[in-house]
């Protein structure tokens, strides 16, 4: 196995709002954009990491809250890792599915769109034993 | 994210300027099924749309169907590449009738 060398490009603690997402979509931008991303995937990743935001503050923290969201991305070798905690109580993430394109409805896109960008996507038990763990991957084309 | 509406032969032209997320997306839909109600035609322009994401295509697939319910069009035109992608993405490319301009949209059929 190839051993990488990992390089933390963000780090960023805020509160589950949604006006809080257009500065996380702009550092996410420019992070992945300085590791070498295309504007199309640049594009791709920064929709997935937003949708993945309001899944925490919509699902987790159940609304708006001032309760923290940390999101941290690392350049490893070809691929980018987004991990994204939460403070909330832990989500069962067999129910966290994308739903049936076929069946057009309003809502329930986020998941796929996290599915469709990320080529890997994992709920991890965190360290501190509380809360949610979203790890993510993309190879960085 | 700023909106505006206008009248044009009977028709409602809505266009959306900035980004269309979970902040502004309340609004939108506000904007989109307050259109659709008045029972006209509805094109919305997303030319100047610089972000869209699920609840703001949640947004407009709702006034889709609404319009659909009320037997009247619900096109989108002048659809730019960073909104199409995230609609590509949705494969709502096909469900929506696209047009690339407005005239053309006015013009074209369902």
């Amino acid at each position: 196995m190839p051993e990488f060398r990992s390089k933390r490009v963000l780090q960023l603690r805020f509160p589950a709002r949604a006006a809080e997402l257009k500065r996380i979509r702009e550092a996410v931008r420019e992070s992945v954009e300085g590791c070498g991303c295309s504007a199309k995937s640049t594009a791709d990743i920064v929709l997935a990491i937003d949708e993945a935001c309001q899944n925490i503050i919509r699902h987790a923290y159940r609304r708006e809250s001032d309760n923290v969201i940390e999101l941290e991305i690392e350049h490893r070798g070809d691929g980018l890792v987004f991990s994204l905690l939460d403070h909330a109580p832990t989500i069962d993430p067999s129910q966290v599915k994308p739903r049936d394109l076929d069946d057009l409805r309003p809502g329930g896109l986020g998941t796929h769109f996290i599915r469709r960008v990320m080529d890997e996507v994992d709920f991890m038990r965190p360290v501190s034993g509380h809360g949610n763990l979203l790890r993510m991957v993309r190879r960085i084309d | 994210m700023e909106h505006a509406v206008r009248e044009e032969q009977g028709n409602l032209i809505v266009s959306f300027q900035g980004d269309v997320d979970l902040e502004h997306s309340p609004k939108a839909r506000e904007v989109l099924l307050g259109c659709v109600a008045k029972g006209q035609d509805v094109f919305v322009d997303l030319s100047e749309v610089s972000y869209i994401d699920s609840s703001g295509v949640a947004s407009l697939v709702e006034a889709f169907q609404a319009s659909k319910q009320k037997g009247t069009r619900f096109v989108l035109v002048a659809v730019n590449a960073a909104a199409l992608r995230v609609l590509e993405l949705a494969r709502l490319d096909k469900v929506f009738t696209i047009h690339e301009t407005l005239v053309e949209g006015i013009r074209g059929g369902t």
